[in-house]
């Protein structure tokens, strides 16, 4: 369930933005989301924002990994 | 027999069903038992190939094509793929009552450039006009005859080892055709990839003289195809994911909407199975023109007898492909 | 694409598998149950199940939303597509779902006006182009798409959009992993919990499977790193405790702005989950004061209770009971093409993949 994936805000006015990804743009609503800037990387399920990715947790994960 | 469903028509397992157990039984001839994109006839002392296509798209305009072009391009691949020169070409056209004059004539200008470029004539057609609703719009057939020019091309000649080439990147037309029809809107603008690949395949054919087999990758897709063809050389084939080439949009569309893009319908894209020596150049070929660029070579047919197609994973796992039951539809569960 | 690729990495993948190998206890069977449907999807694609050691157990679990949604819930949204005037607005997933006689597909097919959007968005802007009909929007899902619909419903009434009203059919997933629990013939050591539901509903919820039942809880993510790491974390656990994998994405206080509008407009309930039965506070139903926009009141029409195939074990695959494997009709009567239970419908369904993507 929950198809989502994470694209890059490239505007934002309200409620209403772009997001990006991949060559790709399209509209999402941000209502769900609150300190959301261009540049930020959201989730974005359904046309809507529904959470920040956080990058450095991503680094993280990645490092963690990597150590095992 | 069942009630006939969307699910019949949608290329996948159940179309095949259909036609085995109901059209190839009853029909059943040499010729047809074949199964070729082209039934290939010895008339005179001349080898000539026969196609037939009907074409509903819905929409019926789409970014980089329409039906009408759509309609010539499929025939003519379909002769193409056979080792065929496409040469004269029938179009029956079924309208719908109330169609707007200008949209045909769109649809109809389109046919004549198509065929002016892909270099058939269309020499017999044939007009019904139904009552509103017993069409959608306008629904096209055309028939395609043209001459052999490379023989031999067959499942039975694939042998284990050869290596299994895709002219170029998938999905685009599938990706068009269906953000438009369910009015998905991307901002880029994803266009089809519909185009004739007679001179590609002529290209192709001149410079190796161990090709196959080909097949073009229409309803659905990749893996469908690849299906046909491992059931019909009796052998399994296995491919890299990572080899299968898909345009960042189209693969960013099927993140989106939850699609596999190895289902995803190509019309000007083709699948050629030659021997691994001839691998190289044949990409070479490909890759020189531009309706091939963007070809690779995505895997190679195995040695064992299973008929099934085995997709090597980007995360290092296995799995076994089917043929798509069903069209695909955008999902965002 | 950037936080995707580098979780599918094979590099990661091969350090992942190599340690699962080297922690797994070859005396024991670990059984996690994948609750999310996209997991299954995820494990089938990417064949995780070949990668692991043959004593881990994946089951598939029940969030799956085509898949839990009653029967009569496609009978009745068929039905409100045959009145006049009416435009159905669906999620493209629910369109093949079969009724007791028809699915939407077959409905549109026959003129009906059924439109696949992408979002309640796209809804709301067919309502509003369309002033002259009625705009009824399928409202399946579980606490990551609820609050889009929430959304949906809190706009049409700020903007006085009348003609817009959802069919309601919500779901709340911690009751059902409850219920799961509570089954007597259930042996689940740990879940993967769903990461996009968790992103909204953040991990509380979730905290009596691992006090209660005992049960290791990791939320993951859906690329194959986050699916082998979630494993790993499950096996690694000293104690059954609920953590979070997919950090990236699940903030374990959950996106409150969204259970916010989760809550404004919509109410717990008992609800329906095909192939599992009623359970007490797992569905949503709109609240009185949004009334207006709840087609099951805005729009009276008969459908009669339906009657599923016995032979069918959905039940029991969804609560991981059994595999479809262990059941008489897969594969033969029950197809992809021609589904009978609900875990065939919905590409994401536990049959589905497995029939899919091979068996095992």
């Amino acid at each position: 369930m929950c198809l989502a994936i994470p694209m890059k805000v490239v505007k934002i006015d309200g409620d209403q933005g772009m997001v990006a990804a991949g060559g790709l743009t399209r509209k999402a609503n941000f209502i769900l989301m609150k300190d959301i800037k261009p540049g930020d990387y959201v989730l974005l399920h359904a046309g809507f924002a529904i959470a920040k990715v956080k990058p450095e947790e991503a680094r993280q994960t990645i490092k963690l990994i990597r150590e095992l | 027999m069942d009630r006939i469903t969307l699910g019949h028509g949608s290329g996948g397992r159940q179309m095949h069903k259909l036609i085995d157990s109901l059209f190839l039984k009853a029909f059943s001839n040499p010729i047809l038992n074949q199964k070729r994109d082209s039934a290939v006839l010895n008339i005179g002392n001349k080898k000539i190939a026969f196609t037939t296509d009907s074409y509903v798209v819905d929409p019926i305009f789409f970014p980089g094509g329409d039906i009408g072009s759509l309609a010539i391009y499929g025939t003519v691949n379909d002769l193409s793929v056979c080792g065929a020169r496409a040469l004269y070409i029938s179009v029956g056209a079924v309208i719908e009552e109330g169609l707007d004059g200008s949209v045909l004539e769109r649809i109809v200008r389109s046919m004549a450039e198509a065929a002016k470029k892909a270099g058939v004539r269309i020499v017999t057609g044939d007009t019904k006009v139904v009552e509103k609703g017993s069409c959608d719009r306008i629904f096209i057939n055309t028939s395609g005859i043209g001459e052999v020019y490379y023989e031999g091309l067959s499942t039975d000649k694939i042998a284990p080892g050869d290596s299994v080439i895709v002219s170029g990147p998938v999905g685009d037309h599938a990706i068009s055709v269906l953000s438009k029809r369910e009015g998905i809107e991307f901002g880029t603008i994803v266009r089809s990839d519909s185009a004739p690949l007679d001179k590609l395949i002529w290209k192709v054919l001149r410079s190796s003289k161990k090709v196959r087999f080909m097949r073009d990758p229409t309803r659905g897709g990749l893996a469908t195809t690849l299906n046909e063809i491992a059931l019909g050389a009796k052998s399994g084939i296995a491919i890299e994911e990572r080899d299968v080439p898909v345009r960042p949009p189209v693969r960013q569309a099927c993140e989106l909407l939850g699609l596999d893009p190895l289902y995803l319908a190509c019309e000007g894209r083709v699948i050629i199975i030659a021997a691994k020596e001839d691998g190289p150049r044949i990409l070479k070929t490909l890759g020189a023109d531009k309706a091939g660029r963007g070809a690779k070579i995505i895997g190679s047919v195995t040695g064992d007898r299973s008929a099934r197609v085995y997709l090597n994973t980007i995360a290092g796992g296995k799995r076994i492909i089917d043929m798509l039951s069903g069209e695909q539809l955008p999902r965002i569960c | 694409m950037k936080y995707i690729d580098e979780f599918r990495s094979r590099a990661l993948t091969s350090r992942l598998i190599s340690r699962i190998r080297s922690v797994a206890d070859e005396g024991r069977e670990y059984r996690y149950m994948e609750v999310c449907g996209t997991h299954t999807m995820a494990i089938f694609k990417y064949g995780l199940r070949e990668l692991l050691p043959r004593n881990i157990r994946l089951i598939s679990g029940p969030g799956c939303p085509v898949c839990v949604t009653p029967l009569e819930y496609l009978d009745r949204a068929i039905a409100i597509a045959g009145l006049p005037k009416v435009i159905i607005t669906t999620f493209g997933d629910m369109l093949r779902v079969p009724g007791s006689s028809s699915t939407l597909e077959n409905e549109r097919a026959g003129g009906k006006h059924i439109k696949v959007v992408y979002s309640t968005d796209d809804a709301l802007d067919i309502a509003n182009r369309n002033t002259d009909k009625e705009v009824v929007f399928l409202g399946v899902g579980f606490e990551t798409t609820v609050p889009t619909v929430a959304a949906s419903i809190m706009s049409a009434a700020k903007q006085g959009i009348h003609n817009y009203s959802v069919l309601c059919a919500h779901k709340t997933m911690p009751e059902a992993l409850g219920a799961i629990m509570a089954h007597r013939d259930a042996r689940i050591d740990g879940f993967l919990l769903p990461g996009h539901v968790s992103a909204i509903t953040g991990m509380k919820p979730y905290g009596f499977l691992a006090k209660r039942y005992g049960a290791g809880c990791v939320a993951a993510g859906f690329e194959p790193v986050d699916m082998l790491q979630a494993i790993l974390m499950l096996m690694e656990q000293k104690r059954p405790i609920v953590e979070v994998q997919y950090k990236r994405i699940v903030d374990p206080l959950g996106n409150r702005l969204a259970r916010k509008a989760i809550e404004k407009v919509f109410e717990k309930s008992s609800s329906e989950w095909r192939g599992i039965g009623k359970l007490k506070n797992s569905g949503l139903r709109i609240r009185k004061e949004f009334s207006r926009f709840d087609a099951s009141l805005k729009f009276r029409v008969k459908t009669v209770r339906p009657r599923e195939d016995k032979s069918c074990i959905c039940g029991a695959v969804l609560k991981g009971i059994k595999t479809p494997v262990d059941c008489k009709l897969f594969g033969k009567k029950c197809t992809p093409a021609d589904p009978v239970g609900s875990c065939m419908v919905s590409s994401e369904g536990t049959c589905a993949a497995y029939y899919k993507y091979g068996r095992r």
